[in-house]
């Protein structure tokens, strides 16, 4: 594999900054510089090829970052989160609101999107939900559209589904196509898929549940640093916020905004405008 | 004079390991010295939806407790890390840690690469990185940057190890500066802890 350095990493995401405005600049440099190596490799691509063709071809930006965004994520990833969401965090909406809204910010293909629509189906709530689902991505966004996923990874799917405890089989709710399993439509229907950029885009709604989960790893903390307070900014008071198990907000300004609800599964309540 | 012809300059030992580094891993941290300054940063192999019980029990005989870094978490001295379960451990430039979810490298994640990887452009010829008993070659490319980079490397005797593709995957593709049963690694830390004294 081939190797580069910052100076040139820099050059890029300043090129991407000015010519196509997404913004890289604040990302972790360990798993950025991973990806662009990641591109070069498969795409056969040198530092100065790659540059010279993020310049040239605009067409290629889509490809790019679908490649450059980690879309590695698991229906129910994290089985006990999903198990708090279902016993403790939306009964406690459900107590105050009839009806709700939630985002899954970073949505990438869809999995989790799919896992809370099958949560909520589950709880018989699920036309009263209402779900926005936004990624920078657009290729991945219409994976995520389509909720259509390899069969190859239903087996992990299905395990984590098990450890779930959900109400019946994972296989209740696709069926299989082509090496595919093809998710129920109307799973879907009360879900918003829009294209959204969680650095350079504006606040566009509020919210009484904000999915983020091992998103803001990929930020460096100036980064989440902001983008805690566009979610700050998005949710109503007494709304909830879920991160990655592994995430902190600790080192954040608006941290003491927040509450913590459960730590394990690093789910946060906003307490203060 | 010492025999493994340390000094007092390292900043972090990195500690990779699969199948069979359980018993070994456990022998090292019982037996570090009392105040060993460095950072320890270990990426180990384990089970991707367990997320409980590893850190807990590599803690038990432990001399310092062990626990598993949040994103963006410093690195302090004296402490020692574990990559948690379903995450990639990275070391960034300014000393802290980063997490991610990429694709699984060498079917692992966490990877060694990884670890070992990151510390090696961090830490460059500061850094020293042990490989213990494993049954694939995750790791070895890790161990080969470490080196490229003036690092020290060490991997656990072959014909000690349960499984030895690990070191000797390393061995193959990089030079090793010694090669170490458990007991010996024992020793090597004491004598680099008194670098520091």
């Amino acid at each position: 594999m081939q190797d580069i350095d910052i100076a040139d990493l820099k050059r890029i995401s300043e090129l991407i900054y000015q010519k196509y405005g997404y913004d890289f600049r604040n990302y972790a440099m360990s798993s950025f510089k991973r990806r662009v190596l990641r591109i070069m490799d498969l795409k056969r691509l040198t530092v100065d090829a790659l540059i010279r063709k993020l310049n040239d071809s605009p067409e290629f930006i889509h490809e790019f970052l679908d490649e450059l965004t980690v879309n590695v994520t698991e229906m129910f990833r994290d089985p006990s989160f999903w198990r708090i969401m279902r016993e403790e965090i939306i009964p406690a909406i459900l107590l105050n609101h009839k009806q709700f809204k939630i985002w899954h910010a970073g949505c990438s293909s869809g999995e989790e999107v799919l896992s809370m629509a099958i949560l909520l189906k589950e709880m018989g709530i699920h036309q009263d939900v209402q779900i926005y689902a936004t990624d920078l991505d657009t290729t991945i966004l219409e994976r995520a559209k389509s909720g259509t996923y390899s069969i190859k990874n239903m087996e992990l799917n299905e395990k984590n589904y098990i450890r779930f405890q959900g109400a019946g089989s994972l296989k209740d709710y696709y069926r299989e196509e082509n090496g595919q399993a093809v998710f129920n439509k109307d799973l879907l229907n009360n879900v918003t898929f829009r294209k959204h950029d969680l650095v350079m885009g504006e606040v566009f709604n509020k919210f009484d549940l904000v999915l983020c989960r091992n998103v803001m790893i990929y930020f460096n903390q100036a980064l989440q640093n902001e983008v805690l307070k566009k979610f700050h900014e998005s949710l109503f008071k007494y709304g909830y916020l879920a991160i990655g198990s592994k995430e902190s907000l600790i080192w954040c300004d608006y941290a003491n905004r927040f509450i913590v609800v459960n730590n394990e599964e690093k789910i946060y309540k906003k307490i203060k405008d | 004079m010492n025999k493994f012809n340390l000094n007092n300059s390292y900043k972090a030992v990195v500690i990779g390991g699969s199948a069979g580094s359980f018993q070994g891993v456990v022998k090292i941290l019982s037996q570090l010295p009392k105040g060993f300054p460095l950072p320890i940063i270990m990426c180990l192999h384990r089970l991707k939806h367990v997320r409980h019980g590893f850190v807990e029990a590599l803690s038990l005989k432990s001399v310092v407790q062990v626990t598993e870094p949040y994103d963006k978490e410093n690195i302090k001295r004296g402490s020692v890390y574990l990559a948690p379960a379903n995450y990639h451990l990275s070391v960034e430039l300014g000393n802290y840690f980063s997490l991610s979810t990429e694709e699984m490298i060498n079917n692992s994640r966490p990877a060694i690469d990884i670890t070992l990887g990151t510390c090696a452009y961090v830490f460059k010829d500061k850094l020293i990185g042990i490989l213990l008993s494993g049954a694939n070659k995750d790791g070895a490319m890790g161990m080969k940057h470490i080196k490229d980079r003036g690092g020290y490397t060490i991997v656990q005797e072959p014909a000690e190890c349960m499984i030895d593709t690990m070191p000797k995957s390393a061995m193959a593709l990089t030079q090793i500066d010694h090669v170490l049963k458990v007991d010996q690694i024992v020793e090597f830390f004491k004598e680099l802890d008194k670098q520091y004294r």
